[in-house]
């Protein structure tokens, strides 16, 4: 009889164990025009982005504060409706449906992630809401051409890594790595940054030596790394979507006594000293990240935003991850938006989005029809002494390029 | 190096770690008849604990399971006595619901104590390797299945060695009859879930060694331990270290030989056929007989 019972409790963990996985809901109506502005968000506070997704939510928070201050939208008053979405499609889906259909708010910024963009702006599509992106950049979420979303970031994710083939291809011929060696998350925001680079590294004669996308939670990246050390690739490509699958790699690399010429991954990186405390601070020295943003940067309110980031938020510079400014620009934008056409109306607003050039901490932004940025292109940082500094391209950057890259520590 | 020889090492190699985060949730299971999806959460309140010790008073890890094992011995004391002693009927289902609470309420008080930050816990032993036929092996892979090891052999000398490992098999083939021959069914339950959370305190340092966690780690985690004592057979620590080995080693021989992508299906589709020919996983009690 017990063990009858223990069968039964097999199948009652087993649909437990994907039921935590897992989430529903959800219904519609129209929105309110009285009050506060109320801009409902959907954030993954909880679960596999919410580092990301809490770094966001405090350049929302910092913007509604700076906009209040101001005297808020229209002389209304800001409110953000924040909804946690476990960093799920399916909460997403939730979230802003309820935000738009039962909270009736006034308007919506972006999630984090692609994969969590794609399924909002369906929501936003349907009830006709101008959604802004700050981290929703994959061709799957343009592909959906909805004039009235746009990605707040300087450049198209595809485009990513092209600064890292200029600066590679830029190396005097003799100490120009041979070989590289690309590792990707299947996530819509890494795995489509590496064809391009590829393709243009492989022009420029430097051979691909592995390729490999792994699904986004796998539980073991051991595998994935010491085929890397195998294949002995001189540069190495992550398409990471996080710090821990960084610090993966990361540790078996100097647990092989393997130490590429050159590495760049595209998230991780950028997170500040989430990055450095995880992988060890000296292990950081050499590591590239394609960025659109700094702390040094000459661009709208910059300072000012850095200043009352760090006023309100502690730390340094340097460790501000990269998603708490291009939140920062979502409000910049729908701020100078809202300004221009003097309305909260919606579809008024979607006009606005592609005749404008806006001003943001990242610096200019303008869209095409289908909400990719007109930018062209972002910029390396490099890890230098526990600090980031630009190093390409040479007309920006604030220190050369360490190269190659010493050993890990 | 042979890539498939090195992942089948490596996979063994940290098949033990995950045996020794597992294990508690299948001691648990065995003789309080509860499903504690806190066990995640737990695995990360140790690495929590490790790493706290590591940076904040430069206490090394493995010394400081020291301190961390009885910690978790008496928060398992702790949650056994507030949260699962209440637990009369229906307790497997309910203790999934009360287990789950648990889980957020401590993911709320780790988050709130050390932030949303990715951490690690570094000691020298984390990043050093010696190197077996020109395959590197981590020093922290090799103490994490030795510890491992010993650790599970403890308490497998604990369970058929001793008086009490008497009465606690007692309680797992026959709760009540166990109750009929005078033994302390409550005290034996409360002793074994706090044992079984003491010991996650040592697979929570060696998960932080070897993966940068937050406190939302603690779901993927809980997935990947059910998994491994559904397919192992629930109650059945043997059958927790042998599905940890089968699950690390397939996933990452099949992401080298083959591709990542199917490593995870293969690991499942292999634990559906178990359960569809052996439903009580591979070392779980068969089904007793209906008269």
């Amino acid at each position: 009889m017990f063990s009858v019972r223990r069968n039964r409790a097999a199948l009652v963990a087993l649909t437990a164990s994907t039921l935590l996985l897992a989430a529903c809901g959800s219904t519609p109506s129209s929105s309110a025009s009285a009050g506060p502005v109320k801009i409902g968000i959907s954030l993954s506070l909880s679960g596999d982005f919410s580092g990301d997704g809490k770094a966001i939510l405090q350049g929302y928070q910092l913007w509604a504060h700076d906009v209040n201050q101001q005297g808020g939208l229209l002389g209304r008053k800001v409110e953000l409706v924040v909804k946690d979405d476990d960093s799920t499609t399916q909460q997403t889906i939730t979230n802003y449906s309820t935000l738009i259909g039962t909270d009736h708010v006034n308007l919506v910024f972006g999630p984090f992630s692609s994969l969590l963009t794609i399924p909002a702006e369906q929501i936003a599509k349907r009830y006709g809401y101008v959604l802004l992106g700050p981290a929703g950049g994959a061709p799957n979420v343009f592909a959906e051409n909805y004039k009235g979303y746009a990605f707040v970031q300087p450049a198209s994710v595809v485009n990513n890594l092209l600064s890292f083939g200029a600066m590679l291809k830029s190396l005097p011929a003799s100490e120009r790595p041979t070989s590289v060696a690309y590792a990707t998350s299947n996530d819509p925001f890494t795995q489509p940054q590496l064809p391009p680079l590829q393709s243009e590294l492989s022009a420029a004669g430097i051979k691909s030596v592995y390729y490999q996308v792994f699904p986004d939670e796998t539980p073991d990246l051991t595998p994935e790394a010491l085929a890397i050390v195998h294949s002995g690739a001189q540069a190495v490509v992550l398409g990471t979507t996080s710090v821990p699958q960084v610090q993966a790699f990361v540790q078996t690399f100097i647990q092989q006594h393997y130490t590429p010429k050159v590495i760049i991954a595209t998230s991780g990186p950028d997170q500040g000293s989430a990055f450095s405390s995880a992988i060890g601070a000296a292990n950081t020295e050499g590591f590239l990240v394609p960025e659109g943003w700094t702390a040094s940067a000459n661009t709208y309110q910059n300072s000012k935003f850095v200043s009352e980031y760090l006023a309100k938020y502690g730390g340094t510079a340097n460790a501000i991850p990269s998603d708490a400014p291009e939140a920062y620009s979502v409000g910049q934008i729908m701020q100078q938006m809202v300004q221009k056409t003097h309305s909260l109306d919606n579809a008024t607003l979607i006009k606005a989005l592609h005749d404008t050039t806006f001003k943001t901490v990242q610096g200019p932004m303008s869209f095409n029809s289908n909400g990719s940025p007109v930018g062209s292109g972002t910029f390396l940082v490099q890890w230098q002494g526990g600090n980031t500094k630009i190093v390409w391209p040479q007309n920006i950057q604030q220190a050369n390029l360490e190269f190659p890259k010493p050993a890990w520590h | 190096m042979n890539l498939v020889f090195g992942s089948v090492v490596l996979g063994i190699l940290s098949g033990g770690i995950y045996a020794l985060m597992a294990v508690g949730l299948t001691l648990s299971f065995g003789v309080l008849e509860v499903i504690n999806i806190a066990q995640g959460m737990l695995v990360v309140v140790g690495a929590y604990l490790s790493f706290a010790l590591e940076s904040y008073w430069h206490i090394d890890p493995l010394l400081g399971l020291l301190i961390t094992i009885p910690t978790l011995f008496l928060l398992g004391f702790g949650i056994e006595w507030a949260f699962l002693r209440p637990l009369k009927q229906d307790r497997v289902a309910l203790s999934i619901l009360v287990t789950y609470a648990v889980a957020l309420i401590l993911e709320g008080l780790m988050g709130l104590w050390f932030g949303d930050n990715f951490v690690a816990i570094h000691a020298w032993y984390v990043d050093a390797a010696i190197n077996v036929f020109g395959l590197y092996i981590a020093d922290i892979y090799l103490i994490g299945f030795a510890l491992a090891i010993v650790l599970l052999g403890a308490v497998y000398l604990l369970l058929y060695r001793s008086k009490f490992g008497a009465a606690l098999r007692a309680t797992v083939q026959n709760r009540e009859a166990a109750v009929l021959i005078g033994i302390d069914v409550q005290r034996i339950s409360t002793l074994t879930f706090a044992i079984a959370t003491g010991l996650t305190a040592a697979g929570g340092m060696l998960f932080g060694a070897t993966t940068a966690f937050n406190a939302n780690s603690m779901l993927d985690l809980i997935s990947r331990l059910l998994m491994i004592i559904i397919l192992g057979g629930m109650g059945s620590m043997g059958g927790a270290l042998v599905a940890s080995l089968i699950m690390l080693v397939s996933v990452d021989v099949v992401s080298v030989a083959y591709t990542p992508t199917w490593s995870t299906f293969v690991f499942f589709a292999l634990t559906v056929v178990v359960m569809v020919v052996r439903p009580q996983g591979l070392f779980g009690a068969p089904p007793a007989r209906k008269v």
